[in-house]
Formats: structure tokens, sequence, C-alpha cells
């Protein structure tokens, strides 16, 4: 078996419209096993369309797509055995309680009695649901619904686990949580193909990200990559009075001046020698400055360039 | 061609069976709409015996006043427990398709069409449930059906031919129904049906194209059969053209539910 060369999934030239509306135009995408790649899109740009397609609920309309080794159109049954989806809108069953699901889960997995017992009760320490375990489901809270999803995705032990946007919606502390657990789920050798709107969960989870517009990638690579490929670093330097300013800029020359903060913008690409030379510059005339602050470009730059030139040319 | 391995073999019964514990759980969980579908046909019998029944029975010709009307009434009452619990079916597949949740079953490796069959089997067992409150509920109210033990079990099977028949056209109405609202209201015909059929006056007291329809839709050879099961009567073709109509309304409900399951979702 060529098992580990295999990628978990590979898509090229996916495309699907409904109606006259082309919702995604000609998609490549590889994701080697064991790593997690993050879809980036702002809402409508495909992302959840593309999780379809990749889960078998819907099919491409052209394109040569294969999830975990087959093909998801002529071999569904078998892409079906090897995924789990945990879906934009929680897919539990709200009269029943959390336990409950977990073993309708079991057994639609065919464990036995014991066994699905067992990973039930697992699976609600692991995702801290334990004291809520036996309350249905409808009781539960956005955080605990969403983890409660995961934990269901995750019984019948899937290879590639599609997370459609599972934190949106969640407060700060319940997106920490489910980072950790798509960092606990990677470490033990589970694909992940997750979309997101947040550039932070990307740049948090992801080995590598593709963003995606208007049903076309307009960009991938990893999220250092990604960055590198925006200007926008500089460094920020803010002095005690206008005398600091002034002298400062005369020797920096191209810098731009924020006369209100008493703040000056180098152009920098952030590494050690260039700041270097910079502190010696001042250094040298004996101009003092109160502070200084290094800025790299972050995936808001990189996604605000490639989805949209006019917000970026405004700003 | 592939072989299917081990493991991509699909278990249908096993599934189906799951998804009946799951849709009894719900049935558990969620008494009020039992209560509810129980509560109706129940209503209907009460105000068609006591308000009505004085009057509806002298029109009976014969001289059983109120008590022959309950004899009368009681197979269309019977009738109305099945279609209002069809209205629970086609409510909870809705509920299922409003949720997330037939999703996940859908990129599930599972026999697909176990989700329908486990509401169908849910929704018998509902049937059978309602259909024993009500009974015994009538037979309070003075209904004296005359069969014996034979005649019963026959009243049982046919009930179930006719609640499976109709509940596979519910499982379809379902998922036909953009929501809730919608799964609750499209079966509202079926339970006007018994109306204008045989089962609250004798058709021959309607005028003229009422009863010609009267007479020719389904369910009223399904009253008059299990009328004449109940009272030890002659069934007559009857029971013959029910059974014709449940078959056809069961396969089409089924072809047209399979067929529904299986289109992609858009949105």
């Amino acid at each position: 078996m060529t098992t580990h060369s295999r990628p978990a999934i590979a898509a090229t030239g996916l495309r699907k419209s409904f109606g006259d509306h082309v919702v995604l135009d000609g998609i490549d995408l590889t994701v080697p096993q064991g790593t997690v790649f993050s879809l980036l899109g702002a809402n409508g740009a495909g992302k959840t369309t593309t999780v379809k397609i990749l889960s078998t609920l819907i099919g491409p309309d052209a394109g040569d797509v294969r999830v975990a080794g087959h093909d998801v159109v002529r071999e569904a049954d078998a892409v079906r055995a090897a995924i789990g989806v945990t879906g934009q809108f929680s897919a539990v069953d709200n009269l029943l309680t959390g336990r409950d699901n977990l073993r309708l889960m079991a057994d639609l997995h065919h464990l036995t009695r014991a066994d699905g017992k067992r990973r039930a009760t697992g699976l609600l320490d692991q995702f801290d649901l334990a004291d809520a375990a036996d309350k249905p489901v409808s009781t539960y809270s956005g955080g605990m619904r969403r983890r409660l999803d995961l934990a269901m995705t995750l019984v019948g032990s899937p290879r590639v686990i599609f997370l459609d946007e599972p934190t949106t919606g969640l407060d700060p502390r319940s997106r920490r949580d489910m980072w950790q657990i798509v960092r606990d789920l990677v470490a033990g050798g589970v694909t992940i193909f997750l979309t997101t709107q947040y550039l932070e969960e990307a740049d948090e989870l992801a080995d590598r990200i593709a963003v995606l517009d208007k049903g076309r990638i307009v960009a991938e690579g990893t999220a250092e990559e990604l960055k590198r490929r925006i200007p926008g670093g500089h460094v920020r330097l803010r002095f005690a009075d206008t005398d600091g300013l002034d002298a400062a800029q005369r020797v920096l020359g191209q810098a731009s001046r924020e006369n209100d903060t008493l703040a000056l913008r180098v152009p920098s690409d952030g590494s050690l020698r260039s700041l270097k030379t910079l502190i010696s510059l001042l250094d040298d005339r004996a101009i003092e400055v109160d502070e200084l602050s290094v800025h790299t470009p972050d995936l808001d730059d990189v996604f605000l360039a490639l989805t949209d030139t006019r917000k970026v040319a405004a700003q | 061609m592939t072989t299917p391995s081990q493991a991509l073999r699909f278990h249908p019964l096993r599934d189906s069976a799951t998804m009946l514990r799951r849709n009894l759980k719900r049935m558990v969980r969620y008494p009020s709409m039992t209560v509810t579908l129980i509560a109706m046909p129940v209503v209907f019998l009460l105000l068609f015996v006591y308000v009505l029944g004085g009057t509806l029975g002298a029109g009976l010709g014969g001289s059983g006043g109120r008590a022959e009307y309950a004899n009368y009434v009681a197979p269309a009452i019977i009738l109305m427990t099945v279609t209002a619990t069809i209205q629970g079916t086609a409510i909870s597949i809705a509920m299922d398709m409003a949720e997330g949740i037939i999703a996940r079953f859908r990129t599930m490796h599972i026999a697909r069409v176990s989700v329908l069959t486990g509401h169908v089997l849910g929704s018998m067992v509902q049937a059978a449930i309602s259909l024993t409150v009500v009974t015994a509920v009538a037979l309070l109210v003075g209904f004296r059906p005359t069969a014996g033990l034979g005649g019963w079990l026959a009243v049982a099977g046919f009930l179930a031919a006719v609640t499976f028949a109709l509940v596979w056209l519910a499982v379809a109405l379902g998922q036909v129904s953009k929501s809730v609202e919608t799964a609750s209201n499209l079966p509202m015909p079926l339970v006007l049906l018994p109306f204008l059929g045989s089962g609250f006056v004798p058709t021959d007291s309607m005028p003229t194209a009422l009863r010609w329809f009267a007479e020719y839709q389904p369910f009223t050879p399904i009253i008059e059969t299990l009328r004449a099961l109940l009272m030890s009567k002659p069934l007559g073709p009857n029971a013959w053209i029910a059974l014709t109509w449940c078959a056809l309304i069961a396969l089409g409900g089924y072809l047209w539910s399979k067929r529904l399951y299986a289109r992609e979702t858009t949105t």
C-alpha cells in the first residue's frame, strides 16, 4: 500500500454552479496526510460548497476529486467510510442527550454495546461534557454543542476530518478550546480540512492556507509565505516631543510621519540587521526614542490585499 | 469495478433498528407530541358522540340514536388517529431536515434508507400506542364492536397496512416541506378526507357530486372495511379495494421519499 505518499485530499479542476451562479470556478487542492489545510474566504466565497463536495453531500460539475484515495463520485461510500464532517450548523439531535447522541453514532458505526459505551464516556470526558452528558442537547450552550458535534464526528475515528467554520459564533475561550482539540487530533495523525473566516485561526492551526475568492484560489502557501507576498512591514518609533520627531525624520528620510501621536513609521522587513542599523543611526545623533515597535504584515493584510484591491488602495 | 471490501458492506437492518431506537427515544423525550396526536381524535370522538351523536344517530335510520352513532363513527375516528400520527411523522421528518443531523447521516457510511425506515417504524409504534388509547376511549363512550379475537387481529393487521402506506406518504410530505409549519399543514387534507367519505355520515345523504367523490376516494373503502371487521359484517369487495389503495399509496410514497432523499441539497 502506498498509503503514506498518497495525499489525503486531491482535487483538480473542481467546478460547481447552481443554475447560472458559478460558485467554484476551477479549483486545485492538495492536502498531505496528517496536516491541517485551511480554506480561507469571506462569506459566499464557496467554502461550504467545497466542503460539501469533498464530503460527498453534493456532486461536482467537473473535476477530479479524491478523498482518502477514493473518487468522491464513483466511490462515495468508501469516502464516507473514511471521513468525518462537522458543519457550520450543528448536526446534533436536540431532543436526545449528549450521551445518546454519541451512542447513536457508535451504533451507526457498528461498535459493540460495550465499546460504544466506553467510547461515548471517553469522548464526553475528553470534550469536557461529562457533567452535562445526560441532559438534553437543547439545554447546551453554543460551545458545548459545537464540542459535542465534533465528538460525534470522532466516534468513527475518521482519517480525514472536515471542519466547516468550527468556531463561528463561539466566545474566545470556547474558540481556544476548539483549537487545542484540533491540535491534539493532528498530533494523532488525522488530516484536517478547515474552513474559516478568521485569519487568526488559520494562522494558529494551518500548515497550509488557501485563499478562496469568488470561486477561485487566489493564493496558497504557508502563513509565512503568504505574509511575505504582501508589503507593509514597518518599525514604529514614538518620540517625547516634536524636536525628537523632526531630528529623526531628518536622519531617516523616507519615513511617514504621524504628527498627532509624535510617531514615525519606517519601512522595514523586521530583521535584526535592519533594526540594528536603525538604532545606531538614532543613537549616533543622540535622538531619544520613547518607544519602538516592529510590525509585520498579518494575514488580515494578506487577505484584504488578495481579495479586494479597492480596500487596500483606500487604506 | 471495485469489489466492496468487508468494511464497506451495508447493514440496512441494523441501521434501521438503530434509527428506530433514536425515534423511540425522541418520542419519550418529547411526550407533548404524542399527547397532541392522541388528543385530536379523542376530542373529535367526544364531539361527535356527545354533541352531534343524538341527531346524527337518528338520521342513520335505526332506533339506536347516540349509541348507534358511536358504533358508526368509531371506525372513522380510528382512521383519524392514523392520519394524526402521520402528521407527526411529517413534522419530525421536517425537523430532522431543518437541523443539521440529516447532513451528518448523509456523509456517513450507513444504509441510506435506514434514516427513513427508522421514521416509518417509529411512527408505526406511535400509531399502535395512539390507536390503543383512542380505541379504549371509544369503548368507554359506548362503542360496542362485535368482533371476536380473529376479527380484532384482522383489524390490527389491516390498520398496520393502512398506517404503513400513509406513513410513507408522510415521509415524502415531510421532505418536500421547506419548514416544520408546512410539514404540519401538508397532511391536513388527509385528516379531512374521512369527512368527505363514509366516515361520519352515510354517503347516500350527500349531494351527487360529493357522493361520487366520497364513494371513490380511498378512505371510504378503508373505513367500510374497518366497520365490517369491527362489527362482524360481510366484507364485500371493499377489503380488496382498500388493500389495493394501501399498496399503491405505500409504493408511491416510498418511491417519492427515496427520490427526495437522494436529491442534492443546494443550500
